[in-house]
């Protein structure tokens, strides 16, 4: 800003008491809507007898317990059996045979995080592929209703998902495609890519069209200057999408719980049912909880600066 | 690479017109079509061409459990049996409760929060980040943590409201009861989406020019004089915007509310996709429940087509 500006400037800037205030107001608010996610981290590392007492412990002894738990299954055995086994090779062994308990065998969580990998890095490189020459093909050419087309691959979005769900259920078991993997990516693909058009046809317009018209000039034929020009310029705007598209393939639950059970569930629809002695194991929840939900604290931290293109469908752009 | 081009530029200097752009590589209509096709044809087969499936079904007395059942066409029975269904009725008032409070909530406090981070105090950054944690989170896993800490008596939630008001937290329990209930899923919906919120709200206090304030100050304009003619109504076009999407996607929630109460107590939170839900996959009625999703399917795009007219107008003045 030049001075000229930056001395009126001072005329709308908040006060220092004001601003001191706000700053207060805001760390309050960010404190209070913390408190749940520290809650369930702290949970994780609580005993199971630790995670339901009254009233809420804040200090206890931490254990690995819940994460052992999460990762395996456990079978009651007698007291002398556990005295007759050899040593326990490992802390979550140990931890199992002090419950009177022998370690039975891997739990689901682990095939389960790994579909939740799979599918959604499946269903996003397939996104961005489609997205990105689908939205480099709406930025560039002049056709017939353009804007008509546009409008309806953003209406796909607003179809509820049980209700796009009933069909293709239907259309899955004629197909074979019920709980696989195959099936889930697909199906995630064709709702990404409706947000990744929009967004990378608003990364794409702003690239300016000269660069290519110059590739062209130089004797690039227009797909040469596609891959070489405005690929590479357009890398950030692909990555940010291909990062919303991470996040909504790894959340995604509805279509997950009604059209997969077993062998391409993703992590989301497993979580809640992970069932301990008695009800629910809190701690093994937190678990699975805590790890499901650290990628996605990183990928924010990432798209702090595109965060709002992606979430009003590049409606608002800074 | 460079050697390609070159030949290419000469093959087609030396042809006629209409070649040339042929020689020189695929035209622009065929690289348009063909970069445009593969997404289309995705859509569809995938939205397309099941949602004129679900057309079809909402006509039939189709049972999805009983695939070799005769199938019989009912007309409009299913939509005559939807609109006088009491049940039905019951979900679409849930559905509007928990649209109207968590939208007035957000957007409440939402703008709040933005107006007072844009007084851009020191690392208002940082804390920005921080309180959009939530809505980056899996609706699915937060509503199955949220029934933890609204657990009677051992949850955090009661506990901490007992702190504050004294009364004993294992008199009240918020899923549970058939009055609390409607707000434990609001609580949890606008703790998850106020940041949604803000940030566009804030968006919309970067995008007033300082000038205009300035001007004002001269005019002597109170601060409050201000908000009111300038910040609000520059505003006003963002929230809106907020309210849309937000509005849409509250009307189609399912995630969330599923494991944060499943409808329950009663029917008490029984939003119109849980109901749909539960025709369509545990009740087995599916021309019934394809019926009920074309409706909501209308309501949604009807609703959003008028609203972005309206958002249109405000954005014109």
């Amino acid at each position: 800003m030049s001075a000229g500006i930056s001395t009126a400037h001072s005329v709308t800037e908040p006060g220092p008491r004001a601003k001191r205030v706000a700053r207060a107001l805001v760390i309050l608010y960010a404190i209070a809507t913390l408190v749940p996610l520290v809650w369930i981290f702290l949970t994780s590392f609580k005993s199971p007898p630790d995670s339901i007492s009254y009233p809420p412990k804040v200090v206890f002894q931490p254990t690995l317990e819940g994460y052992c738990n999460l990762f395996t299954t456990r079978t009651h055995q007698t007291a002398e059996y556990i005295a007759s086994l050899a040593a326990p090779t490992g802390r979550c062994d140990e931890i199992t045979r002090s419950r009177n308990m022998v370690i039975a065998g891997p739990s689901n969580y682990l095939p389960r995080f790994v579909n939740s990998l799979l599918i959604a890095f499946g269903s996003t490189a397939l996104s961005i592929m489609l997205g990105t020459t689908a939205a480099y093909g709406f930025s560039r050419f002049k056709m017939p209703m353009k804007d008509d087309i546009l409008f309806f691959i953003l209406s796909t979005r607003m179809m509820p998902p049980i209700a796009v769900a009933i069909p293709i259920y239907l259309m899955y078991r004629e197909l074979g495609l019920s709980d696989t993997k195959l099936g889930m990516i697909l199906l995630y693909t064709s709702v990404n890519v409706s947000l990744a058009v929009w967004l990378l046809k608003g990364f794409i317009d702003e690239i300016p069209r000269e660069y290519e018209e110059a590739a062209m000039i130089d004797g690039y034929t227009r797909l040469q200057a596609f891959f070489k020009v405005v690929l590479p310029q357009a890398t950030t705007g692909i990555v940010a999408t291909a990062i919303f598209c991470l996040i909504f393939a790894w959340n995604e639950y509805a279509f997950a719980v009604l059209l997969t059970s077993g062998d391409a569930q993703t992590a989301p629809p497993f979580i809640p049912i992970i069932i301990g002695e008695g009800g629910q194991d809190w701690p093994a929840v937190a678990a699975g909880t805590t790890l499901f939900l650290i990628p996605i604290l990183v990928f924010t931290v990432l798209l702090r600066r595109h965060l709002l293109r992606g979430i009003t469908f590049g409606a608002v752009r800074k | 690479m460079r050697l390609l081009p070159r030949l290419s530029d000469r093959l087609a200097g030396a042809t006629p017109r209409q070649l040339a752009s042929r020689v020189r590589g695929l035209s622009d209509r065929a690289i348009a079509w063909a970069f445009i096709t593969p997404t289309m044809l995705l859509l569809l087969a995938i939205n397309i061409f099941p949602l004129i499936w679900t057309i079809y079904l909402s006509f039939t007395n189709y049972r999805a459990n009983r695939p070799n059942a005769v199938v019989r066409n009912m007309g409009l029975d299913n939509y005559r049996a939807i609109l006088t269904d009491p049940d039905i009725w019951a979900a679409m008032q849930a559905t509007a409760h928990f649209v109207f409070w968590t939208i007035l909530l957000q957007t409440v406090i939402g703008f709040t929060l933005a107006w007072l981070i844009d007084r851009r105090f020191r690392g208002y950054g940082f804390w920005t980040t921080v309180i959009l944690v939530p809505m980056m989170l899996s609706p699915a896993v937060v509503g199955n943590f949220w029934t933890f800490l609204y657990q009677p008596q051992i949850g955090l939630f009661n506990y901490i409201v007992s702190f504050f008001t004294g009364v004993s937290p294992s008199s009240f329990e918020m899923i549970g009861s058939v009055n609390l209930a409607p707000w434990s899923i609001i609580i949890v919906d606008t703790w998850m989406w106020t940041p949604y919120v803000m940030l566009i709200c804030l968006a919309g206090l970067r995008s007033i020019p300082d000038y205009i304030y300035e001007a004002a100050e001269i005019d002597r304009a109170s601060a409050w004089r201000q908000f009111l003619t300038i910040t609000l109504p520059m505003v006003l076009p963002f929230i809106m915007l907020a309210v849309l999407f937000r509005g849409i996607e509250n009307f189609k929630m399912f995630d969330l509310v599923n494991l944060l109460t499943n409808g329950g107590p009663g029917s008490t939170t029984e939003l119109a996709s849980i109901t749909l839900k539960r025709e369509a996959f545990e009740k087995w009625r599916t021309g019934f429940s394809s019926a009920f999703a074309i409706i909501m399917f209308v309501t949604v795009f009807g609703l959003a087509n008028i609203y972005v007219k309206a958002l249109n107008r405000v954005r014109s003045r």
